[in-house]
């Protein structure tokens, strides 16, 4: 017993001088080496800061934001990194002082569907998915037929909100009804809740979910489209901050739509351009809400379809 | 229930004749072997239905942007309303001092489990995104009904699967040493979940305590789940939804369809199990006169549902009406009226249809009515917006359940079957200490 542990000790202490000894050699080696790769780093550094240095003359135009054309060396641009966050920030708050509101002039309306399209392209949706569409109403029997855009309403008592349980659409301090794609959880109890069947669901996957694949989500346009989720008219939000009338008012070719700020009482028509009073456009024309007893309150108004210019067709 | 527990039925002759009959089905048989086979495999087909929703999308049903909520909306609102029926007959019945509910009330919590444990998962698959499921908790907005259902449905289950399991304990406890011919992990289950059962006079006192307040915490949250469900549809602004008589139009209606499912379960357990002596004619002929009368209560909400705005006949209302009565869904309303209500309300008036194989029959005729009572709560309203169906495909006008979709609401019903078919099985069916308490005290009565 004794005489095992004496050689277990001897055994430890040659052990211990043994790795020692390659523990010594380790450094030495390691020395070496080390400043070997220190000495060809700092060449090779030298080199790359030396031909950095080196001017370029390969430079691309760019216009920028305050209109001026600047030349910029075409290794040194960079993409535009949107922030996420900011656009999901920004389009829950909305546009402050604002409170943007539509008036839609049935007399107008010969059903060119133009809109429509201008809206599908923006929003990538298939030629049947609508934001807004064009319905040919017929109040009874008697009565003259005539076309109805319908977009979101956007409604101030907005029953979609209401019944929304994950806070995935909401109404923004600008009257605007968005919704947001990152949080739908598919429910649908906000088409059910819509009394203006304005809500679109991706049944399938969206048009082009492969080509927006990757791209960052703007809330506000709502692309990239998700499959399993809610899509909505967003008063092309988007559109709006940057000043622009929405897609579809702009892409009218007979001057049905009006669009403004309620706030300034003043609504522009997306064809002539020509700015209105909106409570005198109102007043004068018989302005109405479309289904005004159920108490959504909306935010789009409509001009009856009085002294068409056209024959509807039969 | 009796507020004290005289423990002398447990030294009692009938104590040992009433647990050998009730335990004497317990167990692994052939034929629970060859039946959970064929659901399992039933399911399996099932859940590849699900499976390729899930890669698809809800493109794979027949639900569109018009008739968005289908089939698995219409079969979520049937499995919460068949499993009120714990409440109806455990609580309302058993609180006013029925004695006859005493075999049936644990059918009935099964009834009620099975159904409400299910229910949350029919719903999961009507979801288009079903993996945010937790946005639900995370994010979570209260003025939402569906937070409001979510809230009730858990409580509800909750305290019917206590329901179930409290009054049961003592008859795990009483299996000791009674059921040493059944498997081993049968019987260490069995004395896991006595959770250490001595009969103690104590022990029953806090049992009869917390089944009592059970029984009274039960009876509101009931109502609230099937209630709260009735307002997913009457919040809303449409017509044939937008109604103030939904939440006890919604709650009579499951009475009827919860009743249908216990008279099923309970002719079952009679015939395969043999207990014919526990649940006797009189049983069935009780069963039968409760199904009258929720019956006949049901049958004045209906009345109040369509009558009314058919009387008036408003704008919106009149084409709903129209496609009920005469349109479209005329033959599917017109049956589950007749087939579901009025004539079974006829048929079990007369002694001989509450016989247990007219109930039988009778009862799966008024359950397969009540499920497509549901669809024709939840779909034709939906096809009938107050804005006309325009410039779409014309798939989407109307609703056609597809294979897919039909064959994941056939798989939440095998779940549900899967789930009874576990309870009534593998464990006691009956109370086996009430029953044994009541008989021997009721003998013991006289020669005092």
């Amino acid at each position: 017993m004794n005489n095992k542990s004496q050689d277990a000790d001897q055994g430890n202490t040659n052990r211990k001088r043994e790795v020692e000894n390659s523990r010594r050699s380790f450094f030495k080696n390691f020395g070496l080496i080390g400043g070997a790769v220190a000495a060809g780093g700092a060449a090779i550094y030298s080199g790359y800061k030396y031909e950095e240095s080196k001017p370029n003359h390969d430079f691309v135009k760019v216009l920028t934001a305050d209109n001026r054309l600047v030349e910029v060396p075409r290794d040194q641009i960079k993409d535009v990194k949107v922030d996420h966050n900011r656009l999901q920030k920004q389009g829950r708050e909305g546009l402050k002082g604002h409170r943007w509101v539509m008036v839609i002039d049935l007399a107008k309306c010969r059903n060119a569907r133009k809109c429509i399209a201008a809206c599908q392209g923006a929003h990538h949706l298939r030629p049947y998915e609508y934001h807004i569409n064009t319905l040919i109403m017929q109040e009874s029997q008697n009565t003259a037929p005539y076309y109805m855009p319908k977009p979101c309403q956007h409604c101030d008592n907005p029953p979609c909100v209401s019944v929304c349980p994950v806070d995935a659409t909401f109404k923004r301090q600008d009257g605007v009804v968005l919704i947001d794609n990152e949080r739908c959880i598919g429910c649908r109890f906000c088409i059910a809740a819509c009394p203006y069947s304005a809500r679109m669901f991706h049944w399938e996957e969206p048009l082009m979910s492969e080509s927006d694949k990757g791209k960052p989500y703007n809330i506000e346009l709502n692309v990239p489209q998700k499959k399993g989720t809610i899509s909505k008219c967003l008063f092309s939000s988007d559109r709006l901050r940057e000043g622009n009338l929405p897609y579809c008012v702009s892409a009218c070719p007979n001057g049905v739509y009006y669009f403004g700020d309620e706030n300034e009482d003043a609504v522009t028509n997306g064809t002539t351009k020509e700015t209105h009073r909106l409570s005198e456009l109102l007043r004068v024309n018989g302005g109405y809400h479309l289904m005004s007893e159920l108490g959504t309150k909306p935010r789009v108004y409509y001009l009856p379809p009085k002294n068409r210019l056209f024959e509807f067709p039969k | 229930m009796t507020s004290e527990v005289n423990t002398s039925f447990l030294h009692d002759k009938r104590l040992d004749s009433i647990a050998a009959d009730i335990f004497k089905p317990v167990g692994i048989s052939k034929g629970f072997i060859i039946w959970m086979g064929f659901l399992s495999i039933s399911l399996l087909g099932c859940i590849y239905a699900y499976y390729l929703q899930w890669e698809k999308g809800l493109i794979v049903t027949g639900l569109r942007d018009y008739v968005s909520w289908g089939m698995y909306i219409a079969n979520f609102i049937f499995f919460v309303a068949s499993s009120l029926i714990g409440m109806l007959i455990s609580s309302v019945l058993g609180l006013i001092g029925f004695n006859w509910i005493k075999p049936i009330a644990r059918i009935a919590e099964i009834i009620a489990v099975a159904f409400a444990a299910v229910a949350g998962l029919v719903i999961v698959s009507d979801m288009g995104r079903p993996e945010r499921l937790p946005y639900v908790f995370m994010y979570g907005r209260i003025q939402s009904p569906i937070l409001w259902d979510i809230t009730v449905v858990t409580t509800y289950l909750v305290l019917s699967v206590l329901l179930y399991f409290i009054p049961m304990i003592p008859d795990l406890a009483i299996s000791r040493g009674r059921i040493s011919n059944k498997p081993k992990w049968l019987q260490s289950t069995y004395e896991i979940l006595s959770v250490n059962w001595m009969h103690t006079p104590d022990q029953y006192k806090i049992l009869l305590k917390s089944v009592r307040i059970l029984l009274i915490l039960i009876i509101p949250t009931a109502f609230a789940i099937h209630t709260v469900t009735s307002w997913l549809l009457a919040v809303t602004l449409r017509p044939g939804w937008d109604s103030t008589i939904f939440g006890p139009y919604f709650l009579t209606g499951a009475f009827v369809a919860g009743s249908a499912a216990v008279v099923i379960l309970m002719y079952f357990v009679r015939t395969n199990y043999k207990l014919d002596k526990y649940l006797t004619h009189h049983h069935f002929d009780m069963m039968g006169k409760l199904l009258v009368l929720v019956l006949l209560v049901y049958f004045y909400f209906n009345i109040n549902e369509f009558l009314i705005p058919a009387y008036k006949m408003k704008t919106a209302d009149a084409i709903h009406i129209r496609d009920l009565f005469t349109g479209d869904y005329s033959f599917m309303f017109w049956s589950v009226q007749l087939m579901g209500v009025v004539i079974p309300i006829i048929l079990l008036i007369f002694r001989f249809c509450r016989k247990p194989l007219p109930m039988l029959i009778i009862s799966i005729v008024i359950l397969v009515a009540s499920w497509f009572k549901r669809l024709l709560i939840v779909v034709p309203t939906q096809e009938n917006p107050f804005l006309p169906k325009q410039f779409v495909p014309d798939a989407w006008m109307v609703y056609h359940p597809t294979v897919i979709e039909s064959a994941i609401t056939m798989g939440t019903i095998i779940l549900v079957i899967i789930i009874i078919t576990i309870l009534a099985k593998l464990f006691p069916v009956i109370t086996i200490w009430e029953l044994a308490e009541e008989q021997t005290a009721k003998e013991n009565e006289p020669q005092e």
